[in-house]
Order: C-alpha cells, then structure tokens, then sequence
C-alpha cells in the first residue's frame, strides 16, 4: 500500500492468499482481475479504505469469489446472495457491498431476491456471471441457456425461453445495468468502477466463458477482438452509438425500433446516429439495447443504464433520522412504561 | 358465577363473540385492559379464523375474545366462561360448548332472524332450544337497533352506525362489571381522532350501552371484581409477541448492538415486526423481506456486519428458514429465530395454538446442526427470554432458536413493568484488532468456546466465512476429514457449554413426591393450575416446567429422580418427551397430549392427573 494517501491500493492488495481453483481457462480468471484492478481505482475515487470492502456470494462457480479476493467476504447458500449482501448494507451503509452471483443463483434459485434488491435500489453492486449454463453441478441448463440447448438435463434441447439479465433488471425498475465479457478485462474494469460509483443496485452483467460445458456459447460474436469489434457496440454516455472494426455502422431509431445502418450507405451520416443517454429516466431505449442480440444486432456492452434514483439506504437513513428527531422514546424504560399504566403500592 | 344477585365476584370469564367483522377483537381488548387499570389479574385468550371475512353470520366466520379478570392471581383464561356476549346466531353455536353450566349468555335480538339461522346452520326457529340451553340466563336486548337509536342524532349513514354496536354491548358489560369507561373514551378519541364523528359515535354507543343497563331491570343486578393483591409496582398489559419485540429492544440496549429485524408476514407471527418497525426511535431496522428466505439471510448479513439480528416467523416459516439456519450455525454467527407455532403440518390451523414444532426446532436441519432452543411460557415472560435469547445468540455466537406460540403470542396478562438496571450487559466478544500472531477467525475463547465478532469495516481483520466446512483456526475451507470431525464436535460443544451460564432446573412444589408433571413453553399456565388445585387437595404432586430446552439445564435428572411418576404433557403428539428421553435417559416418561389446536383445559388435566395418581 503506498504511504502518500490512505486511499491508495495495487492490485495485490487485494489478492488473497487462497489458491485459486476454477478450471484452467475458465473466464472466471480475467474477470477476478479486472476485478483486483477496479477496486483500488473505486478505493481512490471515493475514498473507501480497504477495509469496508465487503463481497458477497451464493453457490456456484463464480461464488468462490469472495476467497480470492482479500476484503470481507461472505459465501452465503443458494440464490441468497442478494438477501444477505442487502443485510450487510443495511446494517452498515458505510461498506461498499458487492456481491458475485452465477445465472444460475441470480436468476433461477435466487431470482426473487434478485428482482426485490433491485426494486428496493438498496446500494449494492452485483457482478452477474453470465455462463448459460451450470458448471459446478457439471453441466445442466440454466434459466439463461438459448431455447434448444443440449445439456445433461435437457438431452433433447431446452424447451424453455431464456431470461436476458438485462431485460430482468430493468424490469424490476433497475437504475444500473452495464455488460461487458470476460476477455474485454479494461472494459469490465471500467463498468466495475462506473457500478461503485452509482447510488443504489448495480448490475453488471459479465459474459463468462465455461470452458469445460459451454465453451464458446458467446463465440459467434465474442471469440475474437475481430467478431468483437464488429458484433458488438460498447455504448459510452454521450458518445454516438458507432461500431465496427472501421467505426462505420451505428444505430438509427426508426418508430419503436432500432436499426443497424452503415454510414456513407443511403446517406447516412454521423449526425444520423443515436447519442448513448445512459441517465435517461424511461427505461425503453435501454430495453431495446439491452435485448438486442446477433446476428441481428450487435450485442451491446458498456453501462447501458445509469439513473440516480433514492436509494434504500438513503431512505431508511433518513427515515430513521426522522422518526429519532420525533420519536416517543430514547431508551427501553421510557417504552417499557408507555401507554396504560397502572400502580400497585 | 351466575347472574344471580350477589355484588362481590372473586373471578369470571367473559367471552365476547360474533361476525369476525364485528370488532369482537377489539371489545374484548378494551374490557380487558380496563380490567387490568382496575387492578385485576387478567388472562386473555383471542380465538378467531384465519380467514378476514369469512361469509357474514356463518360459524367459520365467528371470532371470540375471552377475558378471564379476578380478584387474585390466574394463570389461565379460563376453560369456560360465566358470560357469553353472542352477536348473532352463529357466535352463538360456535361458543355453547365454551360455557359453564349456568353461564349468562346475551345475544342481539335484532340479528336473531329466520335469515341469519339459517346462515349458522340452526334447523329450528329456536336455537336455544336447539342448543339445549334452556337452563341458562339468556338475554336478548336489540343491541342494533338501540345502537343506531343511541347515534341517531350524528346522521351517520346504517353500516356506519352499527359499526358501533360491539362499543354498545361493551358498555353494557361495563355497567354489568362495574368497569370504568374512561380509558375507553380515551382510546376511542385517540383511534378516530382524525374522524370525530365516529369518535362520538361510539362514545354514544359505548355510553348508551351502559345506560340500557343501569335503567333496565333485565339485568338484576351489578356485579364487581376487586383488584387482586400484586407485588407493588408499575403494571401494564402486555401480549407475548409485543414483549418479543421489547426483549429484542432490551437486548439491544444492553448489548450496544443495533437491532435488525428481517422478516415475513405470517400469522400468528408478524406483530413482532409491525411493533419493531414502530421502533426507529430505539434505533431498530426492519426489513420487511421478499420471502422468508431473505428474512432470515438479510439477518445473517446484518449480523455479520455487526447488528444484533433476529428473523421471526410461524412453522411453514421455520422450515423455509431451514437452509439458512444452517449457515449461520456454520459461520458462528449471533442470530434468533422466533417461531410463533401455530397448528402444523404445512399451512395447517393457522390462527390455533400447538407445540408441534419442537422437533423441527432441534433436528430440522440438514447435517449435525445444534443450536440453542429456548420456549416462553406466558405472555410476559416472552420478555425475559427474548432477552436472554438475544444475550446467549450474542455471547456464545451462536442461533437462538425462540418458540412461542399462538396462544401466548396474542394473550395478554398484567405485568410489573421492571427496570433495564435489572437486567444484566450483553458482552459480545467483539475484536477491535487482530491479536500477535495474526488473526483467526476460528480461534475460541475457552469458556464459552465462542469464535470473535470481527465486523467489516474494521483494519486488519479481513476474512472470509461461508457455509462450506471451516478450518477450526484459519476458518478457510476444509475438505480435511480430521478437521470437520473436530469442528462437528466443537459446534456441539459450544452449544452444550450454553448450560453452565443458565440457571439450575427448578420444581414448582415438593422436590419429591407421587406425580411429576413436566411441560415446557405455551402451557405453563395451564399446568401451574391443575398442579395448584390438585395441591390444594393434598395430592404429591409437583411441576417442572422448561425454557431451555436445549441445552437442558442443570439438575434435571436429580428433580426426576425424586418422583414417582413423569407425566410429560404437551400440545403435540410426545416430541419433548421423545427429546428426554435421548436428552435426560434412564427414566420413564409418561405422556399426556392434546393436538386440536387449543390449550389445555385446566378441568381435563386435573382429570389426567387424578389418574396418573390413582394409578
């Protein structure tokens, strides 16, 4: 740690002492790293000391997280990451509480904690390991797995629609939600940092490879920086909406839709693209990016949504300011003898 | 008692009844509380039906409230009542079997119509007849139409009016029991404040009720119950899961930790957190959760971070709740769970009463799981062990699971409101920094065998906890087969180190003798009069009654040995008699149990006893 701020960290602050144990390969890795790198750049800028990190996880691969990395940390059970990170903030709004969670324990087991954290907009950053597919239990379909995957427990192809994360946050009236995929480990650190710096439920959505049951399942748009640069688009706030190996298609809105337009093509220009307004209130330009996905449209990176909306925290803080300045009672005696009375001498 | 004339009363029992949308609940609280401020010992007992409004004049939909307020100390609220208050027909069917043989009994004429019998199911036009209660006192004063009589100048609407009519017949019960109606005016101006005409209205009517009373010659006489003689000191009424709240609050106080509560909504549990979400003045947080799997995992987080967390709920709680129980018996974390049992399995008797959840409580869980089970046994009581819950879970870091029960829960009895400089410090073992050598988040201290509370946001002891198997120093996972031996008999021993800092079993009478009944939580009441009574007459008869349950206290098989007999009486099927047997062997447990999702009746265990004496 340098000497010269107390908020001042490298990465190997926070590297923990434990071996790390997922599979050679596996996404998981670069994610842990642009994790290690996104929390001395979010200690610097808000001014966190090491201590009040905190992470939280469920039950899965990714749910080993927390003992690689040397904070706090909390592996909690099945889907219930949420619930238990939610009660870390609440007990202590000082901590920056961030919780690690698989498609499997977000979206399938703890899917209603989930939808209610976000609702709720308590102050928490959740990393959502996308892998569509369940890797410690070797291989089964996922609530995010496409329609007619073949897993062990769907030999014959799923028969179930996927959730898309992104669709599901801002359904539950999210105010962060930002993708990125495991390889882009910059783009991730950045997303990261943008989700520490917004008041309330963060998500960020992470394409994880599982490179043992489902490697590739982002190949036909994420194998190469080549298919990346040109069947993604990573939105930047204010910038317009461009991608492209030579930065020459962007999206144009026609009515209700998005459109892919080349430019120079039917003359179209620049001025013709969308502007990335990431702190629009309604939701509805940030569903579309969000649900929009190859061969299509390119698959949208970068922190989609940012909106400040009152937090959990900041409400019941304030509540609890306000009721203490009104308040009946400062001590348990005075509440032990509220209301009826009656002596007996 | 009769309604024969004769002033001076020792005891009676009053049960209020009817439509559950005629305020029954809340008549029978107002009585009861005045019975209190009048300085009687009160017992009470609400008996209602899950549903809300289950269809108008039918029995499902009857709800009862009984006051059982006396001259001197009761335990109970009586088996049966000397006064059945019934609105309609219905009330009146459901409750028959609830009176004593010459019991008075007054219903509203203006609801006993050919309609509303037919609704309670009666096959004749004369239900009293029908009900084989010719012998008792029946009035049949038009409580209806004399309420909207009483409230005809204020211009209120019908349905507004007789919305009055439970305040009427409370005022008629006034003047029968000589009760004062000021606290009733007071709590009435105070509830509608912001409608003051509905104020007025049933002061009207609470009044009006009254004066039908003194000014009719249907009543032949008033009756009174003297104050009973009490401990000196400041009373209150207070319910169960209101005083679960306090001790909450006390713990807390004591502790120096910040109270989190997160829990669900389940009957007969959620007063406990609507009477905590009250409490931001003392600092308490309540997270009203998603489920009861995030009430419970929100408090895990909470206690981690460093709050003095609980989670409260019913039986179909409980076993959602399961999972994570065992997580925060794997982390080591302070935490209590409240289970307000309820009549099981699965949604069962939602608004009824029953001990059924004790085996659920010690063994509900997946692998070697122990934590510490701690019942209360009255109303008031809740108080004390919910505190005591809150300073075990916090100094020996470990759950608390707490049981109450319906009956309990919703009951109210006076009580001597006691000082917080009674009532000891919590010392959780908190650690500030980490000791030479490093800091372990396993390591123990050797009295208690309790691991150190090392909240987040503290320097220098960062670590990890989970629910996977911990390392007994590093707390790091450990697949080590040695290690999780080590650390299933270290669970078990911390919870079984619990028994030194509780206080030694106690009897209620001889150490020794013919009969020892045993019971544990909801039941106290009961039990203490049938033993009292059959002491009274000379029996060897004895009780011994737990709050700790696991682990056992002290001096348990030294009380049992000195008896010839052990009747073990319970509102399940023989769970804590199953539990003693393993727990405290070497001695025959005999069983009495009731699973109908009431208490016990004073009368039928007097009756069980007699036996077990004979025999």
């Amino acid at each position: 740690m340098n000497e010269s701020s107390p908020y001042k960290y490298l990465p190997a602050d926070f590297r923990s002492d434990q071996e790390v144990k997922w599979c050679p390969g596996c996404g998981d890795h670069a994610i842990l790293n642009s994790v290690l790198k996104a929390l001395p750049e979010v200690a610097e800028a808000l001014h966190y000391r090491h201590e009040r990190f905190t992470f939280v996880s469920g039950i899965g691969c990714s749910s080993r997280f927390p003992y690689y990395v040397n904070t706090y940390g909390f592996h909690g059970i099945h889907g219930r990451a949420t619930a238990i990170a939610t009660g870390v903030k609440v007990a202590n709004p000082k901590l920056s509480v961030w919780q690690i969670s698989g498609d499997g324990d977000a979206l399938a087991i703890g899917g209603n904690h989930f939808i209610h954290a976000i609702r709720r907009n308590i102050d928490i950053n959740i990393l959502l390991f996308n892998n569509e597919i369940y890797g410690l239990t070797k291989g089964q379909y996922s609530p995010t797995s496409k329609l007619g995957k073949i897993t062990k427990t769907s030999p014959y192809g799923t028969i179930e629609h996927p959730f898309n994360p992104g669709e599901v946050v801002l359904g539950a009236r999210g105010t962060f939600f930002a993708r990125s995929i495991d390889v882009e480990l910059t783009l991730t650190q950045q997303c990261l940092v943008a989700a520490a710096k917004h008041d309330g439920t963060s998500v960020v959505e992470i394409l994880q490879n599982c490179i043992i049951f489902n490697d590739k399942t982002f190949g036909d748009f994420a194998l190469s920086k080549e298919l990346r640069a040109e069947r993604t688009i990573t939105l930047r706030h204010g910038e317009r909406m461009i991608f492209g190996r030579n930065r020459d298609k962007g999206l144009v809105q026609i009515g209700m839709k998005l459109m892919v337009v080349t430019l120079g093509e039917g003359g179209v220009t620049e001025d013709d693209i969308l502007i990335h307004n990431a702190h629009e209130p309604n939701p509805g330009i940030h569903m579309m990016l969000a649900n929009m996905s190859y061969p299509n449209y390119p698959v949208a990176l970068g922190v989609i949504r940012d909106v400040p909306d009152h937090t959990y925290d900041d409400n019941l803080r304030d509540q609890v300011e306000e009721v203490r300045a009104h308040g009946a009672y400062h001590d348990v005696d005075a509440l032990l003898h509220s209301g009826d009375t009656w002596e007996v001498k | 008692m009769t309604l024969t004339p004769r002033t001076e009363l020792d005891d009676v029992v009053i049960r209020f009844s009817g439509d559950s949308g005629d305020g029954m609940q809340m008549t029978g609280t107002l009585f009861s509380d005045s019975s209190a401020l009048q300085g009687n010992d009160i017992a009470t007992f609400p008996d209602y039906p899950a549903e809300i409004r289950a269809p108008q004049g039918t029995v499902a939909g009857v709800s009862g409230f009984q006051v059982h307020f006396a001259d001197h100390a009761i335990n109970t609220p009586g088996d049966l009542c000397d006064v059945l208050v019934a609105m309609n027909p219905a009330a009146l069917k459901a409750n028959a079997r609830w009176l004593k043989s010459h019991a008075a009994i007054i219903c509203d004429s203006d609801s006993f119509h050919e309609k509303n019998l037919q609704r309670a199911g009666f096959k004749t036009d004369d239900p009293i007849a029908e009900l084989g209660l010719n012998d008792h006192p029946i009035f049949f004063p038009p409580i209806s139409s004399m309420t909207r009589d009483a409230v005809a100048d204020l211009d209120l609407d019908l349905k507004a009016a007789l919305k009055c009519k439970n305040i009427f017949v409370l005022g008629l019960c006034y003047y029968l029991f000589d009760r004062h109606l000021d606290h009733t005016i007071d709590f009435l101006q105070r509830k509608f404040a912001k409608k003051p005409v509905i104020a007025q209205a049933n002061i009207q009517a609470l009044k009006g009720g009254y004066n039908y009373g003194a000014n009719t010659h249907a009543f032949a006489d008033t009756y009174s119950v003297k104050a009973a003689p009490s401990e000196p000191g400041i009373y209150r009424s207070i319910s169960g899961n209101q005083a679960i709240a306090w001790g909450f609050l006390a713990a807390s106080e004591k502790s120096g930790r910040p109270l989190f509560c997160g829990s669900y909504p389940i009957t007969p549990a959620t007063a406990i957190l609507e009477e905590l979400a009250k409490r931001k003045d003392l600092g308490a947080k309540t997270l009203q959760a998603e489920d009861e799997i995030a009430g419970i995992c929100t408090a895990i987080g909470a206690s981690f971070a460093g709050h003095f967390a609980v989670t409260t709920t019913s039986g179909p709680g409980l076993s959602l709740k399961s999972e994570a129980i065992g997580l925060a018996v794997m982390t080591e974390l302070p935490l209590v769970i409240v289970d307000v049992q309820r009549g099981g399995p699965s949604t069962g008797l939602p608004t009824k009463t029953e001990q059924s959840d004790l085996g659920q409580a010690l063994w509900g869980r997946n692998g070697e799981c122990p934590l510490v089970v701690i019942a209360a046994s009255t109303p008031s009581d809740c108080f004390h062990y919910a505190f005591w819950s809150g300073k075990i879970a916090m100094e020996h870091m470990t759950p608390v699971l707490f049981l109450s029960d319906g009956f309990i829960a919703n009951g109210t009895e006076p009580w001597r409101i006691p000082s917080m400089s009674d009532y000891p410090a919590i010392h959780p073992p908190l650690i500030q920094e980490a000791p030479e050598g490093g800091f372990m988040p396993y390591a123990r201290d050797a009295e208690r065998l309790a691991r150190s509370w090392a909240l987040p946001g503290t320097k220098g002891l960062e670590h990890r906890i989970g629910g996977l198997e911990k390392d007994f120093l590093k707390g790091s996972v450990s697949y080590d087969p040695d290690n999780h031996q080590r650390m299933v008999q270290m669970r078990a021993a911390k919870v079984a180190r619990v028994q030194e800092y509780l206080p030694t079993q106690t009897v209620i009478g001889e150490p020794e003798g013919d009969l020892l009944i045993v019971g544990w939580g909801g039941t106290y009441g009961h039990l203490l009069s049938a033993v009292q009574s059959l002491q009274a007459e000379g029996e060897k008869i004895s009780l011994c009654h737990f709050h700790f349950i696991h682990p056992l206290p002290k001096g348990v098989p030294e009380i049992f040995r000195r008896f010839r007999r052990i009747l073990v009486c319970e509102l399940n099927s023989g769970q804590m008699a199953a539990y003693l047997r393993t727990a405290c062997p070497g001695f025959e447990y005999l069983q009495y149990n009731k699973v109908q999702g009431l208490p016990f009746t004073v009368s039928e265990l007097q009756a069980a006893f007699r036996q077990q004496l004979k025999a």
